[in-house]
C-alpha cells in the first residue's frame, strides 16, 4: 500500500512543482522534502471506503481538505511545521458507516519535520464481521492446540499432586528436558525429527523413573515435609534450568526439520500439518492416559491413593510402585508436551518454566489433584489465552489467564472439577 | 590471580547494597514463612511495587521522592491485600503459586509497550534519585583495605544498613509480643489458634502486609542505588535468592536472614570471581566466561536443596521449631 500511496504522491508533487509534464525525473528527495498528512480509510471488511473528506486545519489559517480515492488513501500537503487539527467529515461517510471510536474526530496532531499517517477506525469491529468471527476461529484452533501443550504437561503434575502432595514446581523444565533431547538428537546427531522425538521421548521414561528413585522416594522416607519438598522442587528446577543454559547457551534454537512449514487453508482457519499432526499425537496421549487411568490396576490404584493413600496402602496397593509409574508418566507427557511447544516456537532453556505458571493455571482452573479436571482446566486456559487477544494486546495475553486463575480461586478455589474438602 | 580483587569484591559485594537488599527482602520472607508459615513465593512482587513506586512519582508524575516513598508503602500494603484475600483461606501451596503467579504479572505489566510511557518498557526508568544524593553528608568516598566505596555507595550502604537494623528491631519486638506469639502459634496449629478465638485470616493478613513492607524496602534501596528500575531485575530469581538467604541464615531466627544474607553472597561472588579469574589467567579451560555467570544460578538450585533437605534449619535455627508440614 505504501509504495502505491507513495506513487500517487510523487505524482501530485509533480504535478504541483513542475506543471504536468515531467513525472519520470521526480527523485524521491524532492517528496521527502514535503510535508503531508495521510491515511487510509478501509471497513471492518478491510475494503477501501472512498469519497470520504478529511480537513485539516491550523492556527495559521491555513485549511485544506482531502478525500480518499478509489483505494480509500487521502493525502494533505501542509505549508510547514505546526500543530494541525484533522477532523473527519462525517456526513461524507457511507450511510452504514460510523467512525469506531468518534471521541477521536477531530484529532490535534503536532507535526515536526516528518510526514505523518493518521488513521480513523471505521465500523464497529467487535460486531461480527466476518473477518472478526474468522479470526475468532483462528485463535480458538491455536487456542486448544495450545491447551493441549498445557494439557499435557498438567495432566502429569496433577497426577503427581494427587498421589504425593507435591507441588512441582520443576514440571515445567521436564518439559524443556524432552525439547532439548529431540534438538540433541535432531541437529546435533542428525537422526529424522520423528526418530529424535521418541528417543526423547525413552530418555523422559528413564528422567522420570529415576527423578523419584534418585530424589522424591528418598525424601519420602527421610519424611521430609510437603512444604519442604516444595522448595525442594523449586531448588531442582533452577537446578535444571540453569544446567540447560549451562550446556546448550541461552539462544533459541528451531528443529532441523520442519521449521518453517506453511499453513493448509482449511476455510478461514490456517494450521500447519505438524501442528496438525502434533495435536492429533497430544489427544491420542491424553486419551491413553485416561485409559489407564480408568481400566488399568495401576491406574485404578493411583486414583485409589489420590483419594486416600492410607487405605490404599492397608488395602495392599504398593504405593510406592504406583507413585513411580506416576513420575514416569508424568514427566513423558510432560517431555512430549516440551518437544510440541517447540515444534513452533522452537527450543529454549527458559520455555519451560514460561509455561509452568499457565499450566498451573489450568490445573487449579479444572481442580488440582484431578487428571480429568487438568485436561479441562488446561483446555480452557490455552483458549483463554489465545481469544483473548481479540481485545488486549497480544503480549499482556499471558496476563489474562494469571487474573484468571486468582478470580477462579476467589470463586470457586477447589475448580471445576475439585471438591471442597481437598483445600480447607 | 588477584587474591586482593576476588576478596576485596567479595566483601564489598557481602557487605554491601546487594547483601542489603537480600537481608531486607528475606527478613520480610522470614515474617511470612519463618514466623507465620506462609509460602510467599512472590517477594519480587513487592520489591518491584517499592523501585516503581519511586521510578514512577519521580519520573513519570514529576512529584517528589518522598512522596514515591509514600506510594510504594501504600501499594505494598494494597499488593498484600489483593495476595492474601483469595489465597489465605486456602492451603499453603496456593499462596505459593498466586504469589509467583502476581510477581510476574506485575513483571508483564512494566516491561510491557502498553504501558511504556507509565513504566518505561524493558528499559525501565532512569534518573529519580537525584533528592536522595542531594541529602548524601559524605563527601569522600570509603577506601578500607580491599574494599573502596564511592560517596554515592557509601550513602546507599550507611542507609540501607539502618534500614536493616530498623527492621531487625521492629521483627524482634513483634515477635515477643503477644502478636508474634500468635503469629507463631498458626505456624505451627492453625485450628489450635482458630480454637482459642483468634482471627487466623486477619493474623495471615497482618504477617503477609508486615512482610511485604520490608520487602518493599528492600526495592526501595535497589531502585536507589541503581539509580534506575529494570522490570527484569524484578523476576522469580530475586525471590528464590532471598528464599535461600533466609534457609541458609536459619528461618524465625531474627538475625538469620542478615547472616544468611552476608554469607551467601560472599560465597556467591567469591565462587564466581574465583572461577572467572581462573577461567581468565587459564587455568580453567573447559568452561567460557558466560557460563561462570550461570555457575552463580546452579549454586542457588544446589543449595535452595541441599539445605532444604540436610539442614532446613540453617545456621541459626531450631529443627523442632521448623518441623512444617503443608495444611
Amino acid at each position: 500500500m505504501n509504495t502505491v500511496l507513495r506513487r500517487i504522491l510523487l505524482m501530485i508533487v509533480a504535478v504541483a512543482a513542475l506543471g504536468g509534464p515531467i513525472i519520470a525525473g521526480i527523485s524521491p528527495a524532492a517528496a521527502a522534502d514535503e510535508l503531508e498528512l495521510r491515511g487510509t480509510l478501509s471497513n471492518p471488511e478491510g475494503e477501501p471506503v472512498p469519497g470520504v473528506r478529511i480537513e485539516v486545519s491550523a492556527e495559521t489559517g491555513f485549511t485544506e481538505t482531502g478525500t480518499s480515492d478509489s483505494e480509500g488513501t487521502w493525502a494533505v500537503l501542509l505549508p510547514g511545521a505546526a500543530t494541525y487539527t484533522v477532523l473527519l467529515i462525517e456526513d461524507s461517510l457511507p450511510p452504514d458507516l460510523g467512525l469506531r471510536d468518534p471521541e477521536r474526530n477531530p484529532l490535534t496532531l503536532n507535526v515536526l519535520s516528518r510526514s505523518k499517517t493518521v488513521q480513523f477506525p471505521l465500523g464497529e469491529e467487535a460486531g461480527g464481521g466476518s473477518q472478526w468471527t474468522s479470526r475468532a476461529l483462528q485463535l480458538l484452533v491455536d487456542g486448544l492446540a495450545f491447551g493441549l501443550i498445557l494439557a499435557l504437561a498438567g495432566v502429569g503434575l496433577s497426577l503427581v499432586f494427587g498421589t504425593t502432595g507435591l507441588t512441582n514446581f520443576a514440571h515445567g523444565d521436564l518439559m524443556t528436558f524432552g525439547a532439548l533431547a529431540a534438538l540433541v538428537f535432531n541437529n546435533y546427531i542428525g537422526l529424522p525429527l520423528v526418530v529424535a522425538a521418541a528417543l526423547a521421548l525413552v530418555l523422559a521414561v528413564g528422567f522420570g523413573w529415576a527423578q523419584d528413585r534418585g530424589l522424591w522416594r528418598p525424601l519420602r522416607r527421610r519424611g521430609t515435609g510437603l512444604i519442604a519438598m516444595l522448595v525442594v522442587s523449586i531448588g531442582f528446577g533452577i537446578l535444571l534450568r540453569y544446567s540447560y543454559l549451562f550446556v546448550f547457551g541461552g539462544s533459541t534454537t528451531q528443529y532441523a526439520e520442519y521449521s518453517g512449514q506453511a499453513g493448509l487453508e482449511l476455510g478461514p482457519i490456517s494450521i500447519t500439518p505438524k501442528s496438525l499432526v502434533a495435536s492429533s499425537l497430544a489427544i491420542i496421549a491424553l486419551l491413553a492416559t485416561i485409559a489407564w487411568l480408568q481400566r488399568s490396576r495401576m491406574g485404578k490404584a493411583s486414583r485409589a491413593i489420590a483419594d486416600n493413600p492410607g487405605l490404599a496402602s492397608a488395602s495392599g496397593i504398593d504405593v510406592e510402585q504406583v507413585i513411580s509409574r506416576v513420575w514416569i508418566i508424568g514427566t513423558t507427557l510432560a517431555a512430549l508436551g516440551g518437544i510440541i511447544y517447540s515444534l513452533s516456537n522452537g527450543v529454549t532453556w527458559i520455555q519451560g518454566f514460561q509455561v509452568l505458571l499457565l499450566v498451573f493455571a489450568g490445573v487449579i482452573v479444572g481442580g488440582l489433584g484431578t487428571a480429568y479436571g487438568a485436561l479441562v482446566g488446561c483446555l480452557l486456559v490455552g483458549v483463554l489465552i489465545q481469544m483473548s487477544t481479540l481485545f488486549i494486546p497480544p503480549e499482556l495475553k499471558n496476563l489474562g489467564a494469571l487474573v484468571f486463575l486468582i478470580l477462579i480461586l476467589l470463586v470457586r478455589p477447589q475448580g471445576i472439577f475439585g471438591r471442597a474438602e481437598r483445600i480447607g | 590471580m588477584d587474591w586482593n580483587i576476588i576478596f576485596g569484591q567479595a566483601l564489598t559485594q557481602g557487605l554491601g547494597v546487594q547483601a542489603i537488599i537480600y537481608a531486607l527482602a528475606a527478613i520480610g520472607l522470614n515474617i511470612h514463612f519463618g514466623y507465620t508459615g506462609l509460602l510467599n513465593f512472590g517477594q519480587a512482587g513487592f520489591l518491584a511495587v517499592g523501585a516503581y513506586a519511586l521510578g514512577v512519582t519521580v519520573a513519570t508524575f514529576g512529584q517528589s521522592l518522598w512522596l514515591g516513598v509514600a506510594f510504594g508503602l501504600l501499594g505494598s500494603v494494597i499488593l498484600a491485600l489483593l495476595l492474601g484475600v483469595p489465597t489465605l483461606r486456602l492451603r499453603a501451596d496456593y499462596l505459593a503459586i498466586v504469589t509467583i503467579a502476581s510477581a510476574e504479572i506485575i513483571r508483564l505489566i512494566a516491561r510491557s509497550v502498553t504501558f511504556r510511557d507509565t513504566f518505561g518498557g524493558s528499559d525501565g526508568i532512569n534518573g529519580f534519585a537525584d533528592e536522595f544524593y542531594a541529602l548524601n553528608p559524605f563527601s569522600s568516598g570509603l577506601v578500607w583495605g580491599p574494599v573502596s566505596l564511592t560517596p554515592n555507595k557509601l550513602w546507599i550502604t550507611v542507609v540501607g544498613w539502618v534500614l536493616v537494623a530498623v527492621s531487625l528491631l521492629l521483627v524482634f519486638l513483634a515477635m515477643r509480643s503477644p502478636w508474634g506469639r500468635v503469629l507463631k502459634g498458626i505456624r505451627e496449629d492453625e485450628e489450635a489458634v482458630r480454637s482459642l478465638g483468634k482471627n487466623v485470616f486477619a493474623y495471615k493478613i497482618q504477617a503477609l502486609i508486615f512482610g511485604g513492607l520490608i520487602g518493599t524496602l528492600g526495592g526501595f534501596v535497589f531502585a536507589l542505588s541503581n539509580q534506575s528500575v529494570q522490570p527484569d531485575n524484578y523476576a522469580t530469581t530475586i525471590t528464590f535468592f532471598a528464599w535461600a538467604v533466609l534457609i541458609l541464615g536459619g528461618a524465625a531466627r531474627v538475625f538469620g536472614p542478615v547472616l544468611g544474607a552476608v554469607i551467601f553472597w560472599f560465597l556467591l561472588i567469591f565462587i564466581n570471581l574465583l572461577l572467572s579469574e581462573a577461567v581468565r589467567a587459564g587455568y580453567i579451560t573447559i568452561i567460557s566466561s558466560t557460563q561462570v555467570g550461570q555457575i552463580r544460578f546452579i549454586l542457588l538450585g544446589l543449595s535452595l536443596m541441599l539445605l532444604m533437605i540436610y539442614r532446613p534449619q540453617g545456621i541459626l535455627g531450631d529443627k523442632k521449631e521448623l518441623a512444617l508440614d503443608a495444611r
